[in-house]
């Protein structure tokens, strides 16, 4: 049953996807060939897609690929699938967490692993960044011509830059 | 305002405003979470980071959950992780209802086209930064060939490979070379 499936192959991908982002593509396209559900080509739209939407790539992708197989409960179990290893696995580390952090040994490791943290986060977000930038650019030059519906002449373009305070 | 409540909209406003996923999200969670609401310190902060890294699934789940649970145990979790996940959910099914027909319209797919390109100029960067971070050890270069060959045999004759038998065989053949290592090293003390 198509419900079944869904679980199951997207529990598969919210379990051995680590790192999240990309990563979480060739998993999904195989789960997806592998059942027989998408062509390659219809999966790239929906990478596209799941790109440009608000939210994770991969939960994106999941949310999509079950409506397109079986409408608003499809969505909803493969959401829920995609989402819930990393749940529990998070609430399972919490609870040895708070005695892990107190012993000494797991404070010098963490130590250690915090500035590589920051630089594999510093080379990881300036892509990421970028678009975030292109989208805010967008904005404000969306912003800055609503103020006038038709297209603005250079007077009206002048005046609603001026009430923006941007001139 | 109920607590519940305030992690269910603060985590749906982070999940509305995160194009792109992963990374530029636990900047928006630092800003939220950290400075405005303190509900957790930036050392904690860190060590989200860390354990949403390294376990599996979408980083935005990881911190969510983390989060939601320190405030409130697990209905915190669980409120911060459906407000995270609720807003994509709602724009992609919206999406996902009208896709066909938007794809109709002659420009639109021509559009679409180009994208495709896109797509995979992007996954391909990805991949090159993965590579870049990768240690350039022995074992996971031999892995990282092995594997990229096996998908390529794959590919041509047609065969169906699992992702994920090739990642726990990657994952048994480093276990062993470690142990392997470790032997030879007492082997070495003792001898």
């Amino acid at each position: 049953m198509i419900y079944f499936d869904l679980l199951i192959g997207f529990l598969k991908v919210g379990l051995f996807v680590f790192g999240g982002g990309y990563g979480a593509i060739p998993l999904i396209r195989d789960v997806v060939l592998s059942y027989g559900w998408i062509g390659d080509e219809m999966l790239t739209y929906m990478i596209a897609v799941s790109e440009s939407s608000p939210g994770s790539i991969m939960v994106n992708l999941a949310t999509y690929v079950g409506s397109a197989q079986a409408g608003f409960w499809g969505a909803l179990i493969a959401t829920t699938a995609v989402a819930l290893p990393s749940f529990i696995i998070v609430l399972r580390l919490m609870l040895l967490l708070n005695r892990l952090l107190k012993n000494p040994y797991a404070q010098a490791v963490l130590q250690g692993l915090k500035p590589c943290i920051i630089s594999s986060f510093c080379t990881a977000v300036t892509f990421p960044q970028t678009i975030i930038w292109f989208f805010r650019m967008l904005r404000s030059a969306a912003s800055v011509t609503c103020t006038s519906p038709a297209v603005p002449a250079p007077g009206r373009m002048a005046s609603s830059l001026r009430r923006c305070r941007i001139i | 305002m109920n607590i519940l409540l305030d992690l269910f909209l603060t985590f749906a406003k982070i999940g509305l405003f995160t194009f792109g996923g992963g990374y530029a999200m636990i900047s928006l969670i630092e800003n939220a979470c950290v400075e405005r609401k303190r509900w957790i310190t930036h050392d904690d902060m860190m060590n989200i980071t860390v354990i949403a890294e390294s376990t599996p699934g979408p980083i935005a789940i990881s911190c969510a959950t983390f989060v939601g649970y320190r405030q409130k145990r697990l209905a915190g979790a669980v409120a911060a992780t459906i407000g995270v996940i609720l807003p994509s959910f709602g724009v992609i099914f919206l999406i996902s209802m009208g896709f066909d027909r938007f794809l109709e319209i002659a420009w639109i797919a021509h559009a679409f086209m180009g994208i495709r390109i896109a797509v995979g100029i992007l996954i391909l960067d990805a991949a090159v930064r993965m590579i870049r971070k990768m240690q350039k050890k022995p074992v996971p270069l031999a892995i990282m060939a092995g594997s990229f060959h096996a998908m390529l045999l794959a590919d041509i004759l047609a065969q169906r490979v699992s992702s994920i038998a090739l990642m726990l065989i990657a994952a048994v053949i480093s276990l062993a070379v470690f142990r392997m290592k470790g032997h030879a090293g007492k082997a070495g003390e003792s001898g």
